[in-house]
């Protein structure tokens, strides 16, 4: 079979592996507020996805509801999307996934949508390690709703109308380290130098890969006294693991001269390679990602990167022994076992 | 006592056990043995929302002339439940048998003069025979039915043919259950007149039916009809749904070469999930359904909105149950139509089929597979409890290998790639069913942002007004046109040539054909009408405006199937008469029969009074 490739135009752009340039991986025009953490988030993974070569077809993005949740829209407009309903976007994606094990699923959701409604939904997604990226968009704040406090405000963050958050914040990233997420990372939708290759190695990763990005919300929670602010956020900043994500098909030595960082070998044979920076910070080492994030937490600070990673992370469809085709393939003669076996099964009830 | 007790292959035993004692077993030995003595036989299980230790009923009614309802009259108790003697002893009609476990004598004053006391040691018995106690506790039910054997004159060699079978793979334990078998028969005959007058005589009367429950037809529905994805959150009465569609998944949607599985079941932490993963799966092209009840309908409500204005299809086996919470949940009713019909927000509605048979389970729930596809839409099977987890005598389950499925209008590479446009939403062949396409299909065409309302034809979003009336108003479109695709209601009687009518449905269809016999017995004439669908196919209609009167049979408080019929019908509300039965155990055919009378002596009344 063979379609037509969509007609290039931009000469400065060059196309990506797969015959592709940066604004196939674009979507339509956002209609977020000007400067939203959301927006960046978006350029991000288009840019990831642009980098990775991946065929924009085959990812489907997936939401939930409120401004994080429309971002969707705003990139890959080749790829089907699903505005799902609020806080339970990790549902529609496990039985999309169960549907077709063979496309790559990125789901976007707020701090709203996976911090309160989705609660449930997003700590057993974690459990049952889809193969999916999550990335939650974290304003501290329901921006769809206009501005009030989500779960994620820290204590004593103060609002946009002058009032202090006396609750606990939920910390996602604890959690999904404290679950055992098989990818646990945090990122600022602020530094893209970071949050690209964290998304290209989620992208890349067999199992339930999660980033909390930090997204503040210009509109009502960027205001002095909030810890989801521009500037909040940028004074906090801590990073120990910035990774950088070679595709197996690359030489190492082409991106850096070794001895400049740890190596990681991924499952299929491509390399993370974490920054120097990342000092003696083992991403596969779970008991340290979770000492090192409280202790971020305990001296207020902000742990960016990629906190943890299992290797041997293995998929739903693994532990479920399905067959190697996607269940959505299959036609009447696989799924349709026939008279005579119903024969027998009415025999067995005489 | 009286001599109404002859009674040949006519009659109501009802066993009263304690939960988890292995009762269930020994019962179905008996049910089973009926139904291969050629008798047509109806087993229901009532049972308490409990694992161990509370009182259990499993009431046989065995009818020569193939009443299958309830009937609502005790001939024969067997007791075993010391807890629950004086209500089991209360339940027996006059001139009835109680058998009960002597080995601890009975206290005089539960005794009753007008019924039959038969005391078998059966407890000392199995403890003289066996010598391990649960094998005693086991044994002692079989037992009670050997004694059954020579008490109704059943044919021993069926049974233990029975035993043979149902130990195939353990054949130690065929040896000890034929034992207790002999040990009770031979108790009986010692010590009581055999047989009763109450007894069974070998007839042919099954046919080629056999004895399933709705739960495992409507799984086996689902293999057949090709569903490859299954989740679900666990609720009785539906839980034996998916157990079932797992169990013979197992045997039947193996890859014969790798051993890999052509189907996925996952349990999720909710019913919001549960339906969320039906709606994500089919959204991505596989077939999937959830089995749930009242509650899990509940929950899933949000999400069954979102299915129906993005066009999603999703089957949802609802076995109804009584009420929320515990208690009433493990009796039956047919009180959930409604809030299935109209389940969610904004104007929705929904496919229902209904089924009476386990063989229409099957049916049913492989074409609401077709339809989910076909309408891209949510369907619902509205089974109930007493359908879905008691064995009935039905049809067996017949596939024709040729059939294919219904993927409706789903759009390939080649398709898109010879297209002008591609509109998600657009109504191409004025049936007011779009074209879809599934994610990956193709690199350039077909891609578009799945969402609840607020999108144009072209699934661009829009919050115009118009764009959103163009858009309900084809849905209306195409719930009109499903009503052709919906299965027809089925006829009785000698066709619309009486003055009154009978609408009913789902189980309440056994005990309202048995009530028009009694009704026709006192030469009153009724055409009856069996309801399978909403929406309600044309001939729905044309029945009811044929009849000047017309009862509706149901099993709720609310009278909600004429509810629904007044609301999309446009009929008069006076012409449509509730008969309604509510109490959490099956309608039976005397108190239809009752109300229906008690309707049109008062009419009597009142037209005599003008
Ligand atoms: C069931 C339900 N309840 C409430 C809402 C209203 N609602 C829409 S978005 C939203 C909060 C979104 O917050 P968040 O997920 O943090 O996203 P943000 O807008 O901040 O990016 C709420 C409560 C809804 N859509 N559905
Ligand atoms: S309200 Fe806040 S979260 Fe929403 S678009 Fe505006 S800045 Fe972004
Ligand atoms: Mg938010």
């Amino acid at each position: 079979m063979s379609y037509v490739k969509p007609v290039f135009s931009h000469p400065d752009l060059p196309a990506n592996k797969v015959g592709y340039r940066k604004r196939d991986y674009e979507g339509a025009i956002s209609t977020l507020c000007a400067g939203c953490g959301h927006d960046s988030i978006s350029g991000a993974i288009v840019q990831a996805c642009y980098e990775l070569s991946i065929e924009p077809h085959r990812l489907a993005k997936l939401s939930g509801i409120g401004c994080s949740s429309k971002t969707p829209t705003y990139f890959l407009s080749n790829s089907h999307g699903f505005n799902t309903v609020h806080g339970r976007m990790p549902s529609v994606a496990t039985g999309a996934t169960m549907a077709n094990k063979d496309l790559l699923y990125l789901g976007v959701s707020g701090d709203g949508d996976s911090a309160s409604i989705g609660m449930g939904q997003f700590v057993h997604v974690i459990r049952r390690n889809l193969n999916m990226v999550y990335i939650v968009m974290n304003n501290g704040c329901y921006g769809l709703t206009k501005g009030q406090d989500s779960a994620t405000a820290d204590f004593g963050s103060i609002s946009k109308g002058g009032s202090q958050n006396h609750f606990q914040p939920i910390d996602l990233v604890g959690m999904a380290l404290e679950l055992r997420a098989s990818f646990v990372a945090r990122s600022f939708s602020g530094d893209k130098k970071q949050l690209v290759p964290l998304i290209k190695l989620a992208l890349s990763h067999p199992g339930f890969a999660f980033i909390d990005v930090l997204s503040p919300c210009v509109t009502f929670n960027n205001n002095v006294g909030s810890t989801k602010s521009y500037e909040f956020i940028r004074d906090h900043l801590e990073y120990p693991a910035p990774a950088d994500y070679v595709p197996k098909a690359k030489e190492i030595t082409v991106d850096y001269a070794a001895g400049t960082g740890t190596l990681v070998t991924l499952h299929d044979g491509s390399t993370l390679r974490l920054d120097k920076l990342a000092g003696d910070h083992d991403p596969s080492d779970h008991l340290n990602a979770l000492r090192r994030h409280h202790e971020a937490v305990a001296n207020g600070e902000i742990l960016t990167g990629l906190l943890y990673m299992n290797k041997e992370s293995e998929t739903l469809h693994q532990l479920f022994n399905t067959v190697e085709v996607p269940l959505n393939s299959l036609r009447e003669t696989e799924l349709m076992p026939g008279t005579a076996a119903l024969e027998k099964i009415n025999q067995l009830f005489r | 006592m009286s001599d109404a007790n002859s009674r040949v292959n006519d009659f109501v035993i009802r066993f009263a056990n304690v939960n988890g004692t292995g009762s269930a077993s020994a019962n179905g030995l008996f049910a089973k043995a009926i139904y291969r003595m050629g008798i047509p036989v109806t087993p229901k299980n009532i049972f308490p929302s409990n694992i161990q230790g509370l009182p259990t009923w499993y009431e046989v009614r065995v009818s020569e002339k193939g009443y299958l309802g309830r009937s609502g009259i005790v001939d024969f108790v067997v007791a075993v439940n010391p807890q629950s003697l004086e209500e089991d002893i209360a339940s027996v009609r006059p001139g009835g048998y109680f058998l009960y476990d002597s080995s601890k004598p009975l206290h005089k004053e539960m005794m009753r003069g007008d019924i039959h006391f038969l005391g078998i040691p059966m407890m000392t018995l199995a403890m003289k025979n066996f010598t391990q106690p649960r094998e005693q506790q086991l044994l002692k039910n079989i037992v009670y039915v050997g004694a059954l054997a020579a008490l109704l004159d059943m044919d021993m060699d069926v049974l233990r043919g029975i035993v043979a079978q149902t130990f195939k793979s353990k054949e130690k334990l065929i040896g000890p259950n034929n034992l207790a078998l002999s040990i009770g028969f031979n108790y009986a005959k010692e010590n009581f007149k055999c047989p009763l007058e109450i007894r069974v005589e070998t007839r042919d009367l099954i046919g080629d039916r056999i004895l399933m429950e709705g739960n495992l037809a409507s799984a086996l529905g689902a293999i057949y009809g090709g569903a490859s994805v299954m989740a679900w959150y666990p609720i009785t009465p539906s839980t034996s749904v998916a157990s079932a569609f797992e169990k013979y998944c197992k045997r039947l949607r193996k890859d014969p070469d790798s051993n890999q599985n052509r189907y996925a079941v996952i349990q999720a932490e909710d019913e919001l999930a549960a339906i969320g993963m039906v709606i994500g799966a089919s959204w991505n092209g596989a077939r999937a359904f959830t089995a749930t009840s009242g509650p899990g309908v509940s929950l899933m409500s949000e999400f069954i909105g979102l299915a129906y204005f993005a066009e999603l299809p999703a089957v949802i086996v609802n076995v109804q149950r009584g009420g929320p919470s515990t208690g009433m949940p493990t009796r039956t009713q047919q009180a959930d139509l409604i809030s299935s019909a109209y389940a969610s927000h904004g104007d929705t509605k929904h496919i229902m089929l209904i089924p009476s048979t386990p063989t229409e389970c099957f049916e049913m729930t492989a074409q609401a597979l077709d339809l989910a596809d076909r309408f891209q839409t949510v369907v619902f099977v509205m089974s109930d409890l007493d359908l879905g987890m008691n064995d009935h005598l039905t049809p067996p389950l017949q596939w024709d290998d040729d059939r294919r499925y219904d993927r409706g209008k789903v759009l390939s590479a080649e398709d898109l790639e010879n297209m002008e446009k591609f509109g998600r939403y657009l109504d191409v062949d004025g049936d007011g069913i779009p074209y879809r396409t599934l994610p990956g299909t193709h690199p350039t065409k077909g891609s578009f942002f799945t969402r609840g309302t607020s999108r144009d034809e072209y699934a661009r979003y829009t919050e115009k007004g118009d764009a959103y009336v163009r858009n309900v108003d084809r849905l209306t479109k195409k719930w009109q046109t499903a009503k052709e695709w919906v299965p027809k209601p089925e006829f009785f009687g000698e066709g619309n040539r009486h003055s009154l009518g009978l609408i009913f449905y789902g189980t309440t269809y056994y005990a309202a054909l048995e009530a028009m016999d009694l009704l026709t017995e006192q030469e009153m004439g009724l055409d009856a009408m069996s309801l399978k669908s909403f929406p309600f196919p044309e001939e729905v209609q044309s029945f009811i405006e044929q009849h000047e009167e017309v009862f509706v049979i149901e099993q709720n408080r609310d009278a909600q199937m004429r509810t629904l019929l007044i609301n999309e019908l446009q009929i008069n509300p006076a012409k449509l008469i509730p008969i309604l039965h509510y109490d959490g155990m099956p309608i039976t055919a005397t108190d239809i029969c009752a109300k229906i009378m008690a309707h049109l002596s008062v009419n009597a009344l009142r037209n005599d009074a003008l």
